[in-house]
Formats: C-alpha cells, sequence, structure tokens
C-alpha cells in the first residue's frame, strides 16, 4: 500500500450548537484518486476546508506527509503543497488568463513565468485562451482555469470541491480524462455529487453523514454498504 | 465652590451633551443598523438643522419660544427632505456599496458645508433660547433651558423607540435590516424604507441641533465636533445597537463633561479617538454590544 | 518596452514645460508634482491593492514634520531631512497598517481615519513645537538641498520633478513586477489569493508602507520646498485629496494621480478666484466621479484607447 501523504485524526468543529464535522478520521493515499461524498450539509465542504486550512479545527490533528500541519495557516499550507479549488468559481475577473495562472505559478516561485503558464494551459486545453479577460470566458472555461490554477501551483494534493457542477455532459466527460491524467504524479481528493463521475474516477470513496464517516472503502465497497444506500434514500438523495 | 459641587456641575454639564449626543448618535447608528452604511455628512445634517433653525427663528414674529418651536418642527422636516433626497439620487445609485456610500457623502458633507458658507457665512450666530429661567442652586445657579435639553432629549428617544418598537415604519425597518432581499422578496418597499431611514437618521441630528443651538452657536463647521462624537459613540456603543449607542453616549457624554473640566479637551479627543481605533480592532462588536 | 518609453516621454514633456511655464504656473506645478507623489503612493495602496485609507494625512504629516522638526530645531541639511521624512512616513504607515489591517473595508477606513485624526489632534496638542495651526517656517540654510536652493523657483520646480520621477519610475517598475500583479490579486478576491498561498496581511502591510514612503517623502518634500510645516496638512483633507486625485485621474493607473492632482489643483484654483467657498468643487467632484465616472479620466482612456497601460 502507497504512504499517506494527508491525514486527520479527530478532527472537528463546531458552528454555534451544530457539529458540522464531528471527529473525523481520515487518510489520504499518495497517487490516488479520493472521493468524499454524502448528502448535503453532511460537512464535505466544512472537512476539506479544515484540510486546506481555511477553518481552524476545534480538535483533532491534521498531519501532511507526517508533519503535523493543524495550525499551520492556510497561505502556508498551500506553500507545503496543498491547492484547494473553489465550489464556486473564484478567479480573478478583471484580470487575464495569463495572470489568472500566473499568480498561481509565481506562488511557489518558478524562474520561467511563460513556459509554466503556457503548460499549465495547455494541460487543460486553453492555450489560445491566455490574453482573454476571465470574465469573459465561458463557465464551463472559467471552472476550467481554476483547474489550471491549481495546477500550476503543482501540488502534492489538490483538493476539488464539486468540479463538475453545472458543467455540460461533454465538458465533464473531458474534465474527468483530465483528472485521470493528473494521478499518480499528484493526489486528488474530490468533493462531487454526480455519481457516475466519482464511479469511474474515484479509487477510493469515504462518505459523511452528519459530520462522521459513514463507510470507506472501494467503489464497489460503498455501492454495496447498506448503510450508505440507507443514507442516501433517508434524504431522497438516491438518484444523485 | 468646594469639589462636590463643582463634580455636580460638571454631571450637569455632562448629562446635556450625553442628552443631544445621543441624539445625533441613534440617527446615526440607525442608518448604519437598517442600511449598513456610514453617512459622512451626519455632521453636515446637524449643522443644516442649526442654520435651519436660525433662520426660522429670525423670521417668526413674538417672543423666541415661537420662533424656537417653528424650528423645532421645520428643521427636522426640511433636513429629512434633503437627505432623502440624498439617499434617492446618490446613495440608491452606488446601490449602498458601502465603500463608495463613504465617498460619497464625503463629497456632500463638503458640498452641504460649502454652501452654508455661501449662504449663511463665516461667522457664528446666536439663537434665543425659548426661555430664560435660571435655577439657583445653594453653590451656583444653572439654566432651566439646559434641564429641558435633556428631558426633551429623552421624550424624543422615547418617540424613535416607540416608532421602532411599535409602529408599521419601525417593522418595516427592522424587517429590512434583518435580510434586504428577504424584505423585498416580501413586498416591502426597501427603497421607500431606507429613503425614510435616511431621513429619519438626519432629522434626528436636526433636532439635536435645534436643542442646541440656543445653549452653542450658529456656525458653518459646527458639524465636524459632533459627527466625530457620533461615531466614537456609535462604534463604542457596537455598530447597529441602538441600546449600546444609548449607554455609549452616557458614558461618553458624562465622561467628557468632566473630563474636560480636569484636563485639556484636546488630550481627551485624542485618547477617545485612539479608543476608538482600538476598539474596532479588537473588539469590533464595541464595549457595549452583544458578542456577534 | 513601449510602456517604459511611453512614461519617460511624459517626464520629458513635463520638464520641457517646466522651461517654459510662467513663474506662477511653474510654482503650481512643483506643487502639483510634490501633491502627485503623494497621490501616487496613495494610490498604490488603494488603486492597486484595493485599501481604501482615510489616514494618508497621517503619513504625509508625518514625513512634514520628520523632515521640518530636525531641519528648524536642529539644524540638519535639507537632504538628511528628506530621507527622515520618507522613513517617518513609512514607519508610520507600517505600524498604523500592524493594527489597522486586522480589519477590512469599512472599518478600514474608520480605523484609519481615527489614527490619522489622533494624529492631527497631536500635532495641536504640542503646538509649543509643532507650531500647531501657524506652523513653522523654514528659512535659509535648512533650505538648501545638495546645493540647490529651494527659496529659487528653477531649482525648486526641477528638485520636485526629480522626486516625481524617481516616484513615478518606481511605481511603474512595482506595478510590472510580479509582486504588482499579487496587489492586483488581494484588491480582486483576497480569499483566492490566500489560497494561491499568498497571505494577505503582509502583502496589504508591504504596500501599505510603501504606499507610506511615498506620502512620507512627498510631506517632507512639501515642507523643505515651499518652506512650511503645519497642522492643516495633517488635517482629514489631506487624507481625502489623494484619494479625489486617484479617483479623478484613474485609480489603479500609474499617471492618474498626477492628471487627478493637476486637474483638481487649477480646479480649485480658479474657483477660489470666485468664491471663498472653492472646497464646494472638492465635494461635487467626489460625488459626480462616485456616480458616474468611477474609472477616472485615465481608466476610461485606457479602457477606449490604450488598453496597454498600466
Amino acid at each position: 500500500m502507497a504512504a499517506v501523504i494527508l491525514e486527520a485524526q479527530g478532527v472537528a468543529r463546531a458552528f454555534g450548537g451544530l457539529r458540522a464535522v464531528d471527529g473525523v478520521d481520515f487518510a489520504l493515499q499518495a497517487g490516488e484518486i479520493h472521493a468524499l461524498i454524502g448528502p448535503n450539509g453532511a460537512g464535505k465542504t466544512t472537512f476539506v476546508s479544515l484540510l486546506s486550512g481555511r477553518i481552524a479545527p476545534d480538535a483533532g490533528a491534521i498531519r501532511l506527509a507526517g508533519q503535523d500541519i493543524t495550525r499551520l495557516p492556510a497561505h502556508l499550507r498551500v506553500r507545503r503543497g496543498i491547492a484547494y479549488t473553489f465550489q464556486i468559481t473564484s478567479i480573478y475577473p478583471r484580470l487575464t488568463v495569463f495572470d489568472n495562472v500566473a499568480l498561481a505559478a509565481q506562488s511557489r516561485g518558478v524562474r520561467d513565468l511563460q513556459a509554466a503558464i503556457a503548460a499549465a494551459l495547455a494541460r487543460v486545453g486553453m492555450g489560445d485562451l491566455a490574453g482573454q479577460e476571465a470574465a469573459t470566458l465561458s463557465y464551463g472555461h472559467q471552472r476550467l482555469l481554476e483547474l489550471a490554477m491549481g495546477l500550476a501551483l503543482q501540488p502534492r494534493v489538490l483538493i476539488l470541491d464539486e468540479p463538475t457542477q453545472g458543467l455540460a455532459a461533454g465538458e465533464i466527460a473531458a474534465f474527468t480524462a483530465l483528472v485521470r491524467s493528473l494521478v499518480p504524479e499528484t493526489t486528488v481528493l474530490m468533493i462531487e455529487h454526480n455519481m457516475e463521475v466519482v464511479m469511474s474516477l474515484a479509487h477510493r470513496i469515504t462518505v459523511l453523514n452528519f459530520g462522521r464517516v459513514l463507510a470507506h472503502g472501494t467503489p464497489e465497497e460503498i455501492r454495496a454498504n447498506p448503510a450508505v444506500q440507507a443514507a442516501y434514500l433517508g434524504t431522497g438523495d438516491a438518484a444523485a | 465652590m468646594g469639589f462636590g459641587p463643582f463634580l455636580l456641575l460638571a454631571v450637569m454639564e455632562g448629562l446635556v451633551s450625553a442628552a443631544v449626543l445621543a441624539l445625533t448618535a441613534v440617527g446615526l447608528s440607525l442608518v448604519f443598523g437598517v442600511m449598513r452604511v456610514v453617512n459622512v455628512a451626519h455632521g453636515a445634517f446637524f449643522m443644516l438643522g442649526a442654520l435651519v433653525a436660525w433662520f426660522v427663528a429670525g423670521h417668526v414674529a413674538g417672543p423666541p419660544v415661537w420662533g424656537w418651536l417653528a424650528a423645532l418642527v421645520v428643521a427636522p422636516l426640511v433636513v429629512g427632505a434633503l437627505a432623502a433626497l440624498v439617499d434617492i439620487s446618490v446613495l440608491k445609485r452606488l446601490n449602498y456599496e458601502p465603500e463608495a456610500v463613504i465617498v460619497a457623502t464625503i463629497g456632500v458633507l463638503y458640498i452641504l458645508e460649502q454652501a452654508a458658507l455661501m449662504s449663511f457665512g463665516p461667522d457664528a450666530r446666536p439663537v434665543a433660547a425659548p426661555f430664560t429661567l435660571r435655577l439657583q442652586l445653594p453653590w451656583f445657579g444653572y439654566s432651566g433651558y439646559k434641564l429641558f435639553v435633556v428631558v426633551a432629549a429623552c421624550a424624543v428617544l422615547a418617540g424613535v423607540w416607540l416608532l421602532m418598537a411599535r409602529t408599521r415604519f419601525g417593522l418595516l425597518m427592522r424587517a429590512t435590516q434583518v435580510d434586504r432581499n428577504t424584505a423585498r422578496a416580501f413586498g416591502i418597499n426597501v427603497d421607500r424604507v431606507y429613503a425614510g431611514t435616511f431621513a429619519l437618521g438626519a432629522a434626528l441630528a436636526a433636532v439635536a441641533a435645534v436643542l442646541v443651538v440656543p445653549i452653542s452657536q450658529v456656525h458653518y463647521l459646527m458639524g465636524a465636533d459632533p459627527l466625530l462624537l457620533a461615531f466614537i459613540t456609535v462604534i463604542i456603543g457596537g455598530l447597529g445597537s441602538l441600546r449600546g449607542t444609548l449607554v455609549a453616549a452616557l458614558v461618553i457624554g458624562l465622561s467628557d463633561g468632566v473630563i474636560s473640566m480636569f484636563w485639556s479637551p484636546t488630550l481627551s479627543k485624542i485618547i477617545a479617538t485612539l479608543l476608538v481605533a482600538l476598539v474596532l480592532v479588537f473588539r469590533p462588536q464595541g464595549l457595549f454590544g452583544a458578542k456577534a | 518596452m513601449k510602456v517604459w518609453l511611453f512614461h519617460l516621454a511624459v517626464l520629458v514633456a513635463l520638464a520641457v514645460l517646466a522651461l517654459i511655464l510662467p513663474a506662477y504656473h511653474a510654482n503650481n506645478l512643483a506643487r502639483i508634482l510634490m501633491l502627485a507623489v503623494f497621490a501616487t503612493g496613495y494610490n498604490l495602496a488603494f488603486g492597486y491593492t484595493g485599501m481604501l485609507s482615510l489616514g494618508h494625512a497621517l503619513f504625509f504629516a508625518a514625513g512634514m514634520y520628520g523632515a521640518a522638526l530636525p531641519v528648524s530645531l536642529w539644524g540638519l541639511g535639507a537632504l538628511p531631512g528628506l530621507a527622515l521624512g520618507l522613513l517617518a512616513g513609512g514607519a508610520v504607515a507600517a505600524a498604523v497598517g500592524l493594527l489597522a489591517l486586522r480589519t477590512a473595508g469599512v472599518s478600514f477606513m474608520i480605523v484609519t481615519l481615527m489614527f490619522a485624526q489622533a494624529g492631527y489632534l497631536t500635532v495641536i496638542y504640542f503646538n509649543q513645537t509643532t507650531g500647531g495651526d501657524q506652523g513653522i517656517v523654514l528659512s535659509g540654510a535648512g533650505r538648501m538641498l545638495a546645493g540647490l536652493d529651494m527659496t529659487q523657483d528653477g531649482p525648486r520646480l526641477m528638485v520636485a520633478l526629480g522626486l516625481y520621477a524617481a516616484g513615478l519610475l518606481a511605481a511603474l517598475a512595482l506595478v510590472q513586477s510580479r509582486f504588482g500583479r499579487v496587489m492586483l490579486a488581494m484588491r480582486e478576491n483576497e480569499e483566492r489569493s490566500r489560497m494561491l498561498g499568498y497571505d494577505p496581511f503582509r502583502v496589504k502591510l508591504a504596500v501599505l508602507a510603501i504606499s507610506g514612503l511615498y506620502a512620507g517623502v512627498a510631506g517632507a518634500g512639501y515642507a523643505l520646498l515651499f518652506g512650511y510645516a503645519g497642522a492643516g496638512f495633517a488635517g482629514v483633507q489631506y487624507s481625502i485629496l489623494p484619494m479625489l486625485y486617484s479617483l479623478m485621474g484613474g485609480a489603479g493607473t500609474v499617471l492618474g494621480p498626477l492628471i487627478g492632482a493637476g486637474a483638481m489643483f487649477y480646479l480649485i484654483d480658479i474657483a477660489s478666484g470666485l468664491t471663498t467657498a472653492y472646497l464646494m468643487g472638492v465635494g461635487i467632484a467626489l460625488v459626480v466621479l462616485v456616480l458616474f465616472a468611477p474609472r477616472g479620466i485615465l481608466g476610461w482612456v485606457r479602457e477606449r484607447v490604450l488598453p496597454w497601460l498600466p
């Protein structure tokens, strides 16, 4: 079995009285694609926010490649190799595509910006759009730009929060192929609602419900797990 | 005069400034609370209220009390109407974007002050008190009008509280405060509520000015100090919290009255402004506001 | 390359203007240039990085008194005075930033305003030293800057132009650098920038300190060039003016502050010939700009004609 790259141990976070994440143990294997699923409000986004450092945990520990990063601020976690792409497209709309990706690439101090940007944009198939203002891109291209920014960081762990949301069917297929090509150089952790994408992409799946881990395992194991089925049926989310 | 009576005098002076401050600050706080914008022109509305009071008092014949009473009615109406106009023609078009509103109301402040300078001139002018009653205490005599100011301010504040708690407009304001979009979805005319709130805030400043002009004088730059003090009060009391604003007005008004008797007013202002900055940095919910 | 040539051409044009202008306007140009240095620095914080400060008068005054006090009290030379003013502006801005940058938006505006107000009152409070509203007049030796006599129109304008040229080129280099891109990133989307590995607090603190250096050297230059430092320059008006110049010339443009300072200076100059209420123009300009032309003159030009303008 491959080495664990990102690990959470008993992490918890409450908002007011609501325990959004309630003692989660989690291990991400280097080089895998790992999907995080669960009904709405299960605490998925809160959990990845804890991993990326956007919010601080009330309890528990987070380790990156064995090093404790629980108290490390978000921007330093990014420097250590955890990239996060937002659920709601978060780019710099008034800057060019080039500048958007440049901000990611120069963050890790690359010498040759031009080359790094060209490589990241070529990877997502947007090489010819570098000069365009990001706000004028189509929605699908904006999501791809967000991904290109994540790639330009050359992260060890890439966290994708609902990356296929709002994409057309053709775009999803291209996106799936792209994510598959990222491993094993990068490790991918993705929150995803589209079960087709999850089942075809993920090597392993973790199911969250009410802030706790309900199950984890391979896609086949998750599909066969009665507790998971109950959770999804219980919230009327079975079709997802 | 011994220390005790001296302190009593200081407290009485402090109560008067607290009363005027409470009116001005509640106006500012109301606007911030409901509309989430900071009105830098609030002091200019105060000045304008004083100016209208001077104008009206000079044009009403008979004993001073008639002119003053007329001013008490006319000044808030005129100033409120002007504020509503500013809201509709400027703030609304900025979509109440907080930073743009500050820049724009700085502009309005300059325009009003300079317009006052052009029409009213650079001199300070007095307005006669509606009545001259002197209370003779064992140690010193005290202006009955000043005590009346305290009572009148309390009455107006009670009126504001009734308006907020018991009337339909108050309900609309509170609903809009909670969530502008939801309020709009429920069919509340948010534009009208905003214009009304902005007018009400300015009118309160005007009332405070009418109360204060017989004690001080009318001058085109007289809005600066009330603005600063109201600012300090609103922030120390917790942005948007009316109760916090009242408590802060009392504390600041009283301490201002007492401190400036013993210390230089400049020094106490330095301390106050630094306090405001530090409160905003370290305790943004205010000293008296509930924790967010 | 095109960008640098363009700005060098602007500087050459200013130099030519400085040679041919009649004395009255040459003197105005010197003042405009110093105010433009101030506003160029303000615009780095406001237009490029998105920090709307209402406290820059404090940094300007820090530079002004940082130069004027040592020069008048201890007979320090004008050149070290200028350097002291520069550092004073930067240091005060950094100190204010350490506290104020814990807040954002409206709170940041109020906190900076309050610090500046406290600074203004402090200048008044120590009027024995600072001269308060009367101010201090610098004379003689204190106004000999590197062998140039600042009481003479010609050398004064030359120094003003030199300071502006240095400020302009430094600003140009900054906004075109990788750090300049990060400044824009903070303005556009702070949370995104954090998740690309940038610490918003440190970036903004650095820019505020740089902006303070500009304000400091502008304040010091103003005092030394025109021989006067007074409490009026610490007042809230001098926080509003650089914002107004930036808005008018174009927030987030390198040359905008100069254009705004020039336009506003002559607007006020003309108005003050007509009425004592010449600040009316400031008020109207603020409202009109915010309402109808938030991009300013150069912002408009960049949008329509010269998209490559930094």
